[in-house]
């Protein structure tokens, strides 16, 4: 029992406090609706970024075409809270549902021809395939209105909303990553035909683990397109792939904690430089690229942050440095 | 009937110049199997420094083209050298991402310094006073001296033969006194300046340059690279001609705006049919 508690209870406290702190800031007005907006979208990012992780942290397979994705989850979800009338919550959930599957199902029909191949063929798939799909959007001008947007979604999604989304997509991805099935995904990136032939059926899980991976995608693409009012293909431009693809990699690629803190210091830092948009990308390509010549497993690795074993980490810590620095000091 | 022409000789000329810019992609990933994303980018600054000696110094195509390979060659060594030299051995991904990283960089600094508007290209003369022929003549005239230069360089010469060996056996290349990394320089210098010519005949083509000119060429390039067979350069020739082709026509006979679609359905079909592209030959898996 106190093993159990111990491995979920903390985390479970932790957020429901966390829930509730930010349930008083809502309600005692301290965040106004910019920041709002801002903190929206960096969580959104996170959750599409954890979905392009399970992909390319942890099946090991460079996928650059997330914002693909997330547009199919965004525009099925904008269009079925557009043509449906219910209720604000259900309209959610379901909206939420229905974006992912979409999104889902599109992962299957991308990932089943090129995850058959080996190297680096899923990125350059998946690259064509963002493209795609935003020119498709671009030309089904009757079904998404076209270049100019689609327009009078009604908004539905609010902080709390994403908030519990995020949870949940950060829940499942770890109970998911360390179930029977993560754990051969992690075997293929480790290696493919080692795995193979200790018989875990690669393409299966290769698909499966990408199938994941554009589902939660477009999980966060839904909440995006129910948060917008309006939707415009724009937004999804190869660049914002590779933007998804900076958090992962900064974050570290097999770490969905790290992809958290990845993606609150670049939603910081893209604050910061709100003003100077050319500027922020630059600074970007020039983290990322010392990021890969001298730390190229990003800020966290592969290692999780731990509420339960921070204690005995700090303490270890403390051990260590005791051991290096104490002897001069006594 | 005139359409059908017209339309021919439109893809020839489109797809020359893909052809250009993917036989720099298929040469980098032939000796460090490396996507080379930066490569497009190479492709912007090759037309913006022939805007600015057309410009500044008016010069006529010819000394300007051969500067603007020239500085394209020097920043495709100094590419190399500086963030991908480092990860030699490290695991291909982080060579990609670094690529990716350099490409973002490239354009963005592009950007920061000349802004984002579209600058007009001037006309240029031929040589001289010499006017310039049709542009479409010409394009293909280049494109089919450079490819004749390539092949040359390539095939007959000690350089072009260290190439070879290097791609396709590093270790062995280097036991046999073949000096590596001069080798790989070499082959990012010679791609760089391919992508210069294809850059500034881009340029003349469309009329207008801007930072980020070199992401969609730069990607249909590479579509191009992975249809002839990544690595193989003939297969980057054809796979050139042939997305032009597929390009132009999809535009004259269909739609304008559904080519780009058209163009990575084409790489998903033939990843799905024949991976290895259509010159490719199946490699046996080793363990």
């Amino acid at each position: 029992m106190k093993s159990l508690f111990k491995k979920y209870g903390v985390n479970v406290i932790a957020v429901v406090i966390s829930y509730f702190i930010l349930f008083f800031v809502m309600k005692m007005n301290l965040i106004n609706s910019y920041f709002e907006g801002v903190m929206i979208f960096a969580m959104i990012n996170i959750i599409v970024a954890i979905g392009l992780n399970i992909a390319t942290g942890f099946l090991g397979e460079l996928a650059l075409g997330h914002a693909g994705f997330m547009a199919v989850g965004a525009y099925s979800a904008a269009l079925f809270v557009r043509a449906v009338e219910l209720p604000d919550s259900i309209a959610l959930i379901s909206g939420i549902f229905i974006g992912g599957l979409i999104a889902g199902v599109f992962g299957l029909i991308i990932g089943i021809p090129a995850l058959r191949l080996r190297g680096d063929y899923l990125a350059i798939v998946t690259l064509g395939f963002g493209e795609m799909i935003r020119y498709t959007i671009i030309n089904l001008r009757t079904l998404t209105g076209g270049a100019s947007g689609l327009r009078g979604i009604p908004k539905i999604t609010t902080l709390m909303d994403v908030f519990v989304v995020l949870i949940i997509v950060t829940a499942f991805s770890f109970l998911f990553i360390r179930s029977r099935h993560g754990r051969a995904i992690i075997a293929i990136r480790e290696n493919e035909i080692a795995a193979e032939s200790i018989g875990v059926p690669t393409t299966f899980y290769k698909v499966y683990a990408f199938f994941v991976s554009s589902f939660i995608a477009g999980i966060g693409g839904a909440c995006f397109g129910m948060y917008q009012q309006y939707l415009t293909p724009d937004k999804f431009k190869f660049m914002f792939s590779v933007e998804l693809f900076i958090i992962v990699v900064f974050g570290g690629m097999g770490s969905i904690t790290g992809t958290i803190v990845a993606g609150i210091f670049l939603a910081t830092l893209a604050e910061f430089l709100y003003s100077y948009e050319e500027l922020r990308l630059l600074i970007y390509a020039v983290l990322l690229i010392l990021l890969m010549i001298f730390k190229s497993d990003g800020i966290l690795g592969r290692s999780e942050f731990s509420l339960v074993k921070t204690p005995t980490r700090i303490r270890a810590l403390i051990i260590k440095l005791k051991k290096r620095f104490g002897k001069g000091v006594a | 009937m005139t359409q059908f022409l017209n339309q021919i000789i439109n893809s020839l000329n489109v797809g020359s110049i893909y052809a250009l810019i993917a036989l720099g992609y298929t040469m980098v990933y032939g000796i460090v199997r490396l996507i080379n994303f930066a490569h497009g980018e190479i492709l912007m600054i090759g037309a913006f420094v022939g805007y600015f000696l057309a410009t500044t110094f008016s010069m006529s195509l010819i000394p300007l083209l051969l500067l603007s390979m020239l500085a394209c060659a020097l920043i495709g060594m100094a590419i190399d050298r500086i963030a991908y030299k480092p990860l030699r051995t490290a695991p291909r991904i982080s060579a990609l991402i670094t690529a990716l990283g350099m490409s973002m960089f490239l354009s963005n600094l592009f950007k920061y310094i000349f802004g984002a508007s579209d600058k007009i290209m001037p006309p240029v003369k031929l040589i001289g006073n010499i006017d310039l022929p049709n542009i479409t003549f010409l394009t293909m005239t280049i494109t089919v001296i450079c490819m004749i230069a390539l092949e040359y360089t390539v095939k007959k010469t000690k350089a072009g033969q260290a190439m070879r060996a290097v791609s396709e056996d590093r270790d062995a290349a280097q036991l046999m006194g073949i000096n590596v990394d001069r080798t790989i320089s070499l082959t990012f210098a010679i791609g760089s300046a391919l992508g210069a010519v294809g850059g500034v005949l881009y340029a003349l083509n469309y009329g207008n340059l801007e930072p980020y000119m070199g992401v969609m060429p730069g990607l249909k390039a590479f579509v191009a690279a992975v249809l002839g067979g990544i690595g193989i350069i003939p297969g980057a020739m054809v796979g050139g001609f042939l997305i032009g082709a597929i390009e132009t026509f999809v535009k004259g006979y269909i739609s304008s705006s559904w080519a780009n679609v058209f163009v990575f359905g084409v790489l998903i079909i033939v990843l799905l049919v024949k991976p290895t592209g259509l010159f490719g030959k199946n490699v046996k898996e080793k363990v």
